[in-house]
């Protein structure tokens, strides 16, 4: 059978399933991982998406990657790669939309800032030997190899990453919505800006060490651009992307534990099922609203 | 280095390419499209994977693909300019399927073919055959020809969309052709530098030209050259260094024309200071 192939060890018994996901260690230390990471990305990522910032998100989860591969090449730990190369990212693109011309250069500045992340990360990898199984894993991460010290430094530096956003989440609000007018009004719309940045390369730094450079993104995005759809209050929409962000974490986790496919792809496709669900039910009630008022104008 | 076969197709198939990456990025960089560029590379990844996992020709897989993910961001977009979030939650998901073939792939086949998914990430130029070759600038002038035909129409509809429309131009079905051109040009460019780079080509030399002129043909002119000189610098740099990559060098190069280009520009005349204020440089 297809099934039993693919989720080995699954005995369909709801509690002893749930019980044997909580036996290992690596397990366990992975959902705690995951849940921080959750967190952290359902609230930045509600910001990034609110200020349409998505590829320079996506840029700074690149730019994790060579600093892994730097950090490795030069006998550091990894977590200075990440931290060092997502910060020097954040004041590069940070300078890139302060000096906002148009939509194009800003576009074209970025894609080549992202473009050389990458091509330094694969000459590092290059020049690092043999290595290439580690490019996956730079790449798209795994799961299985967290240990408590990790999830320890993660949980600091998700709290400072969510409690910066906390403190700022008003006036960078207002910043994102109509920066013309809160700038009128006296918000540092620029140093704001230059801020937001870098809690998302922290964030991403951070992530990234769990879920590889290239999926952080997806825990980014997707969850957000849902709650953007549901709801444009601003409190009920981070809940909402906190929360979809938990459970396609431990949805997906639960599935890679019982199958051989990577935890990854669960998570993506878990998060974009119930985004196309929610655009779709979107679509269709406006549909069935606008019928309604034609029959109503009809009668 | 041209008594070498690897070299000199490596050189016939980096030029069509750059050609095309040229003139399709200016395109790409007028429209505020790179961040299609990069949904399209990840597709290429996607494609190829997919491609090999079912056994298919990958070449074929990643044609398919990005040519068919330039058309549903089209459809998916308003007005056939794709937003950001659409694109951004698509790609995700494909890249998280990515992921899945590359992980089938990889426990399906032997270890000798484990780097499968590096190669189509990270290209291989210099593995390039003679078939790939001509294939590829065949396919490279089949593109340039299709953009040169919609250049005059595209443009205009680039520039002011809702003049164009009120002229009669077709600008819906403008940009859902354009975005199936670029894919079928990150198809291309996917041999040579890789789905991961790719968007470096198709976004530094086109962004350096549209720095220096304001005027499209110039512009395409100076794109398609700065393009092309990346990937010789490029090339001839791997080959003289063996142990350095030759997507990254030819990125490299493009993106170290950009940073020349933006001091140059950024650097106020009088004073000689960078401006990097909101200052307007035409």
């Amino acid at each position: 059978m297809v099934e039993a192939a693919i989720f080995q060890g699954l005995s369909w018994n709801p509690v002893t399933d749930l019980r044997e996901l909580f036996t290992y260690p690596f397990m366990v230390n992975a959902l705690e991982a995951g849940t921080i990471v959750a967190v952290m990305a359902g609230v930045t990522g509600w910001f990034m998406v609110l200020r349409r910032q998505t590829f320079a998100g996506h840029t700074l989860s690149v730019i994790a990657f060579p600093g892994a591969a730097a950090a490795s090449l030069a006998g550091m730990p990894l977590a200075v790669g990440y931290f060092g190369f997502c910060g020097l990212g954040a004041l590069a693109l940070a300078g890139i939309a302060g000096s906002r011309r148009s939509l194009s250069a800003e576009s074209a500045a970025i894609g080549s800032l992202q473009a050389l992340a990458l091509a330094l990360g694969f000459l590092f990898v290059n020049l690092y030997h043999g290595v290439l199984n580690g490019v996956d894993s730079l790449l798209f991460g795994t799961f299985l190899g967290i240990t408590s010290g990790q999830v320890a430094v993660l949980l600091v530096v998700a709290t400072a990453a969510v409690s910066l956003v906390a403190i700022a989440a008003r006036p960078l609000f207002f910043a994102s919505v109509d920066a013309e007018v809160a700038r009128a009004g006296g918000v540092p719309v620029r140093l704001l800006g230059f801020g937001f940045l870098l809690v998302l390369g922290l964030s991403v730094a951070e992530t990234s060490q769990i879920t590889g450079a290239l999926l952080v993104f997806a825990l980014l995005v997707t969850p957000a651009a849902t709650a953007h759809q549901l709801t444009p209050r601003p409190l009920l929409g981070i809940a909402l992307s906190i929360s979809l962000a938990l459970a396609v974490t431990w949805l997906g986790l639960a599935l890679a534990y019982f199958s051989i496919y990577p935890v990854g792809f669960y998570i993506t496709s878990l998060s974009f099922g119930v985004y196309v669900l929610v655009r779709g039910g979107r679509a269709l009630r406006s549909r069935r609203r606008a019928t309604a008022g034609l029959a109503l104008e009809a009668a | 280095m041209f008594a070498h076969e690897f070299m000199r197709n490596a050189l016939i198939a980096g030029s069509f390419v750059g050609l095309a990456c040229g003139l399709v990025g200016y395109f790409v960089v007028l429209r505020a499209q790179v961040f299609a560029g990069d949904a399209l590379s990840h597709v290429a990844f996607t494609g190829a994977l997919a491609a090999a996992v079912l056994g298919l020709n990958i070449l074929a897989g990643l044609f398919a693909a990005t040519i068919l993910g330039g058309i549903v961001m089209g459809i998916l977009g308003d007005k056939a300019r794709a937003d950001d979030v659409t694109i951004g939650t698509l790609f995700a998901w494909t890249l998280g399927l990515g992921v899945l073939f590359l992980s089938i792939f990889t426990t399906q086949r032997s270890a000798a073919n484990g780097t499968a998914g590096v190669r189509v990430l990270f290209g291989s130029i210099f593995g390039l055959s003679t078939a790939n070759v001509r294939l590829s600038v065949v396919l490279a002038v089949l593109a340039c020809a299709l953009l040169l035909a919609i250049a005059r129409p595209l443009l205009f509809a680039s520039v002011d969309t809702a003049v164009a429309e009120a002229q009669g131009v077709p600008v819906r079905a403008l940009g859902l052709g354009f975005l199936a051109l670029l894919g079928l040009v990150a198809a291309e460019a996917t041999q040579a530098v890789g789905a991961l780079l790719l968007l470096g080509l198709l976004a530094a030399p086109a962004g350096a030209a549209h720095r220096l002129t304001t005027r499209p043909y110039r512009g395409l002119a100076l794109s398609v050259l700065f393009s092309l000189g990346s990937i010789w610098i490029g090339l001839t740099l791997a080959y003289v260094f063996p142990t350095l990559p030759p997507s990254s060098m030819i990125i490299a190069a493009a993106v170290g024309v950009y940073a020349l280009v933006l001091a140059a520009t950024l650097r106020d005349p009088r004073t000689g200071w960078f401006r990097l204020a909101s200052g307007n440089v035409a």
